[in-house]
């Protein structure tokens, strides 16, 4: 293990490490990618756009990630307070609920690049904001995108953020999502992952604060050679927190996904629960799916599940719609799209949600087998 | 008029034959129950008929109109006129009754444009609730509720033959009264030809039946009138059986 040339100091893991076992990290040379950037859309109507910044503002990083937490997250906040510092802050002022939510399309508009953002959501006391962060890149473009979000509600503050990833399939995508829940937050971290060659999000939800909830929920969806790879942490710090993990996703051709998930409920953390559900289709013979959840208790006291599935379309199911006089094919994709409806009807109602569940009914191939 | 003709079936699961013979005709508006005792094979008839996997057929023959339903897929079935109720419905998480229905109408070439007032009518007329009927497909709904659901389809879809698979399994006086007299009515209005499985005699107070059938050890025992179910009340299996 040697350090990288662009980023001294940082070291890369391998698949050795537990948290990247699974992983594609060994088919990543990072000597091939320069440091770049994305091209940048925020759309945010009046009633938001006064708490939009965008660049400088590195004081702001660390709200919720102080030291950095793998290769990945370094590399960012070496970004961050370098030539390629890509910046954008959404404060939000105490006591106001937003109406309007802000969306921040990322676009990857050449190869060969490696880009960096950090997206910052700092909400004030008793605000309310929903934050949409789109991915975005065409098939040509063959680069690595390797953005932090981090999110820190105040107290009773309420955060919703979503990230959709519809990267093109030779893009690499090495994500981190990082809340901070203070007392009777609630946090909200959607992701929905239909794009990219290898897409990993990291995501830890962390409960600092007393009686702070969060949920973390997560359509995912591969094809062909794709790979989705996600960590989840529900972290429980302090006393009766709350956390309800929905992560559901599906492989077809030889697609590949691995979900890890790991509850830690900490020692102070007592009366708290946490809910962990993890299902996986496996569409093709071909498509391969791991789930690994955990668990990690300290204290007595507390209500904790999981569950997780992988595997075929159910034939029951299947059998019920065909008894209906509809055809393998579209019954197959009706269990689908419902599998994943329990995801997509928790999202926020927004536009730029609206069209996922047609986004994903494209990409369900009839008489997948 | 339409005929669904079971012929010398002899069918069962892997390893297992469990009908040994069995031998029904069913006319377009007749009401034919099949009673017996567990294990007498009600269910895996329902299943072989319908075209359910993991059954095995070893001989005989099943034909609507003349077409070999044992040759067709559950789904060709199906569009052939055939509707199952199933004793436990399945759930479907995610998926709502207007998807199905409106892919089965598509599937028939049946125009869709007025469904939504079709099944707003029909829940009404089972005293169904409609913010039931939006749930996912019998997912979080009680016995009664799920076979409300399951009678909600048959009534749009108009089959010409139905199984029912212990319809009254489950099910409350109210809901057992409106899902019955629904069938019933579906026999007068669609001439729909019906095939009764159950256990109990109570389901055929409110769904008279034309015949009668008692099945047991896989054969078709005895077939009589109504009257043959208000026997088996008195008597029982056993005696009925021997």
């Amino acid at each position: 293990m040697s350090s990288l040339a662009h980023y001294p100091g940082v070291v890369m893991p391998t698949v050795e490490e537990e948290i990247w076992r699974y992983s594609r990290i060994e088919e990543l040379s990072l000597d091939t990618y320069v440091a770049g950037s994305v091209v940048n859309y925020v759309d945010a109507p009046s009633d938001v756009a006064s708490i939009v910044t965008q660049g400088a503002a590195v004081g702001e990083c660390g709200v919720a990630m102080p030291i950095p937490v793998d290769a990945f997250a370094e590399i960012n906040a070496i970004h961050c307070s370098g030539a390629h510092a890509d910046i954008i802050t959404v404060k939000t002022e105490r006591g106001k609920s937003y109406a309007s939510p802000v969306v921040i399309t990322r676009t990857l508009s050449i190869s060969g690049v490696l880009a960096a953002p950090r997206l910052i959501i700092d909400a004030a006391e008793n605000s309310e904001v929903t934050v949409v962060e789109h991915f975005l890149s065409s098939d040509d473009i063959s680069s690595l995108i390797a953005p932090v979000v981090e999110i820190r509600a105040a107290q009773s503050a309420r955060v919703t953020y979503i990230a959709i990833n519809e990267l093109g399939n030779k893009t690499w995508k090495i994500a981190h999502q990082q809340s901070l829940g203070e007392r009777d937050s609630t946090t909200r971290l959607f992701t929905v992952a239909l794009g990219g060659d290898y897409a990993r999000v990291r995501t830890e939800a962390r409960l600092v604060g007393i009686g702070a909830t969060t949920q973390q929920v997560a359509l995912y969806f591969a094809d062909k050679t794709q790979m989705h790879d996600f960590r989840t942490l529900q972290t429980h710090i302090a006393p009766r927190t709350s956390s309800d993990l929905l992560f559901k996703g599906a492989v077809q051709d030889t697609a590949k996904s691995v979900y890890t998930g790991l509850i830690r409920i900490e020692h102070e953390a007592h009366g708290s629960q946490a809910y962990q559900t993890n299902r996986n289709l496996t569409l093709s013979h071909g498509a391969w799916a791991e789930s690994v959840p955990n668990l990690e208790i300290e204290t007595n006291d507390v209500k904790c599940s999981h569950a997780s599935t992988v595997g075929p379309i159910d034939d029951e199911q299947r059998f019920y719609l065909e008894s209906r006089g509809i055809h393998p094919d579209i019954a197959e994709r009706l269990v689908v799209l419902g599998f994943f409806n329990e995801v997509l009807e928790r999202l926020p109602q927004i536009d730029v949600v609206s069209g996922l569940r047609a986004k994903v009914a494209a990409k369900l191939h009839a008489g997948a087998q | 008029m339409s005929t669904l003709k079971i012929e010398n079936l002899v069918a069962g699961i892997p390893g297992k034959q469990i009908l040994n013979g069995i031998n029904l005709t069913l006319n377009s508006g007749e009401v034919h129950a099949i009673m017996g005792p567990n294990g007498a094979g009600k269910s895996t008839l329902s299943g072989v008929v319908m075209g359910k996997p993991g059954y095995v057929v070893h001989s005989g023959s099943v034909t609507l109109d003349g077409v070999d339903l044992l040759a067709l897929p559950a789904w060709e079935r199906a569009q052939a006129g055939l509707h199952l109720i199933m004793q436990y419905p399945t759930e479907v998480p995610g998926v709502h009754l207007d998807d199905v229905i409106r892919e089965a109408y598509a599937s028939r070439g049946r125009n869709t444009s007025t469904l939504d007032a079709e099944i707003v009518a029909e829940a009404a007329r089972i005293h169904f609730d409609m913010a039931l009927v939006e749930r996912s497909m019998n997912v979080d709904l009680s016995g009664g509720e799920k076979k409300r659901n399951e009678t909600l389809q048959l009534a749009l879809l108009k089959p010409k033959f139905a199984i029912l698979d212990e319809l009254d399994s489950g099910l409350d006086i109210d809901a057992l009264r409106d899902c019955a007299r629904r069938v019933e009515a579906a026999t007068q209005e669609d001439n729909l030809g019906v095939l009764v499985i159950t256990h109990y005699a109570r389901l055929l107070e409110e769904l008279r039946p034309d015949v009668v059938h008692i099945l047991a050890a896989g054969k078709i025992v005895k077939s009589g009138g109504p009257e043959l179910a208000d026997e088996l009340e008195t008597t029982g299996y056993a005696g009925l059986t021997q």
